[in-house]
């Protein structure tokens, strides 16, 4: 669906894009990941043919987005990140504008953007002029412009940010019905959003992409950093005596728990690969004390993120 | 292009600065012609023309100050670029709304000499052919004022420089007679242009070489000039000025001359800075 080779793109002396090569596939929803400056904005512009890049390849459904570029915009509904509204125009009339920009077939443009008015719940809105709506339903109306004509490729820069927390779940929702049939690439420096709704996570950091992969695998990098966290009933030495005849394998961690009563917190690590957590309930259950809480606390995508981020700048040192 | 075109009409016409354009250009022909026409009693109407050419430096600045340069500080250059709309297609949607607009009040100007007809005899032909030559020059300051617009996102810098360069148009006739007219003078004069371009090529590209390559080649190519025909010197420095001179071609226009020359003078201009705003759009995504 989308390909780009070697892409860079800078800024005086400063790459903002270093060398960026990703395929995208068709039907599911990316994620740009990366801290604020790692070059997504900028990437997104040079997806969308807003600046052009400074060298590298971008095609977009097999339309070289300097060779052909309406025809590779015509494939593109994009976000950027300040959406780009009129304010003195009524949300109805700058979406009948977009449909005109977009050159969308005559006939179907009122059904279109009667459907892109209601996915993104901004119907009730439509007469207002959009100098009167308030962040949220700005940000909508701009991703109602980006979905418009339902595009085969959708590409949002920062879609959630000044949404409420209802809204937010609401998009949430509306771009993963968007992924089942297109292709939805979005943006975000949080990763909860990311994790939440990507198949496929491309981790950005000072331009260069340093991680592309789904979010399960990405944890499973860290998955050795995982460890088992549980809350016994008993005692701290009856906790220890109690783990302490497992033998070797393990290491853990315990200490009274500062929230309930004649409790443990512990955290027991594997060595080796394996869930812990069976032979854990056995074993507390042999030694008669019950397990209040357990849970697997495999490393959070966070700090896959700050990890791999953080290599990266090391290297820019160099 | 007509979604733009559309819109552009649409926007000038539901907010103050289409009107207030379209006010400041009826009153201002309106006292003109009730002055000239009205009570002076004076046939010519080309003459009332002539007399209100300035309101096209407060004009035109009005109505063009925004078109580009408003898309750019809301950030919805964003959604025209990354349309499948041409760039050629967006500032000829633009242009042709600002041509559109101007033709409101050059259409009610039309009906003024069908005014003074009532009084006297007018010459109809010499009348309309000075007004169209008003509504090309309009047009040629309509893309010189886009073309500016497209360079900044100030509304206000670009109506500063809009009404600058207009200014400049304005003037260049008397500006042009303070350099000599002999070819002696001239050539020295052009030396001295070299020489300043030269210094200046040096200044932005910082290489001396290629500074003083041109300023060898361009003193060496005036000198031979000058040996081979000295006479070509002659009032050279008011012809090349005269490329700028916008408003000294609507006088033939306002003698009642269908002059053609004039006309595609007009249209190169439009078509110059039609050419130089795509430019500008597109610099922008290179750099």
């Amino acid at each position: 669906m989308i390909e780009v080779t070697h892409l860079t793109k800078r800024y005086g002396r400063t790459a903002a894009v270093d060398d960026l090569s990703f395929t995208v596939e068709k039907g599911q929803i990316y994620g740009f990941l990366g801290p604020n400056g790692a070059g997504k904005s900028t990437t997104m512009n040079i997806l969308t043919g807003y600046i052009a890049p400074g060298a590298g390849e971008v095609r977009i459904a097999g339309h070289s987005i300097l060779d052909e570029p309406e025809a590779a915009r015509k494939c593109i509904g994009y976000l950027p990140e300040i959406p780009p509204v009129y304010p003195e125009m009524t949300v109805a009339e700058y979406l009948k504008f977009a449909a005109g920009l977009k050159k969308l077939p005559s006939g179907e443009r009122a059904r279109l953007i009667g459907e892109a008015m209601e996915l993104t719940g901004i119907t009730e809105v439509k007469n207002r002029l959009i100098r009167n709506l308030s962040k949220g339903y700005r940000q909508r109306t701009g991703l109602a412009q980006a979905i418009l004509g339902f595009p085969e490729i959708i590409i949002l820069d920062e879609p959630m940010v000044g949404l409420d927390p209802k809204q937010i779940i609401e998009i949430r929702e509306l771009i993963k019905q968007l992924g089942e049939q297109h292709t939805v690439i979005l943006s975000s420096h949080i990763l909860s959003e990311i994790s939440a709704i990507c198949d496929h996570i491309m981790i950005i950091a000072h331009g260069r992409l340093v991680a592309s992969d789904t979010p399960q695998n990405l944890l499973g990098m860290m998955r050795g950093a995982g460890a088992v966290e549980l809350t016994v009933r008993g005692t701290e030495t009856e906790v220890r005596r109690a783990l302490e005849a497992i033998g070797g394998g393990i290491s853990f961690t315990a200490h009274p728990s500062e929230h309930e009563e004649n409790a443990c917190e512990v955290s027991v690590k594997s060595d080796a690969e394996g869930d812990l957590r069976e032979q854990l309930f056995y074993l507390f259950a042999g030694a008669g004390l019950p397990i209040l809480r357990m849970q697997n606390a495999h490393a959070s995508l966070e700090e896959v993120f700050l990890e791999l981020t953080e290599e990266v700048h090391y290297d820019d040192d160099l | 292009m007509t979604t733009i075109y559309r819109k552009e009409v649409r926007g000038y016409l539901t907010s103050m600065i289409g009107y207030v354009f379209i006010a400041f250009l009826l009153v201002v022909s309106g006292i003109y012609f009730t002055a000239y026409q009205l009570q002076g009693a004076y046939p010519y109407f080309s003459y009332t023309l002539q007399a209100m050419l300035f309101v096209f430096l407060v004009a035109v600045p009005v109505l063009t100050m925004r078109i580009l340069a408003e898309e750019r500080r809301q950030r919805t250059d964003q959604l025209l670029l990354t349309s499948p709309v041409a760039v050629t297609g967006i500032v000829l949607g633009k242009y042709l709304a600002l041509v559109t607009i101007f033709l409101i009040p050059v259409a009610v100007i039309m009906l003024y000499p069908l005014i003074a007809a009532r009084f006297g005899t007018i010459g109809y032909a010499e009348t309309y052919t000075a007004l169209f030559g008003f509504f090309l020059l309009g047009c040629s300051f309509l893309a010189i004022g886009l073309y500016v617009s497209s360079v900044t996102e100030s509304q206000v810098i670009a109506a500063v420089l809009t009404f600058l360069a207009l200014f400049v148009c304005y003037v260049i006739e008397g500006i042009a007679s303070f350099f000599p007219e002999t070819s002696e003078g001239s050539f020295y004069i052009l030396i001295a242009a070299v020489l300043v371009i030269a210094v200046l090529i040096y200044l932005i590209l910082g290489n001396v070489a290629v500074a003083v390559v041109f300023g060898v080649i361009a003193a060496a190519a005036l000198v031979a000039l000058y040996i081979a025909d000295a006479a070509v010197y002659e009032g050279l420095i008011q012809k090349m000025l005269g490329v700028f001179d916008l408003t000294g071609h609507f006088s033939e226009f306002a003698n009642g001359i269908f002059d053609v020359t004039g006309l595609v003078y007009y249209l190169s201009v439009t078509g110059v800075f039609l050419f130089l705003t795509v430019q500008s759009i597109q610099k922008r995504r290179w750099s």
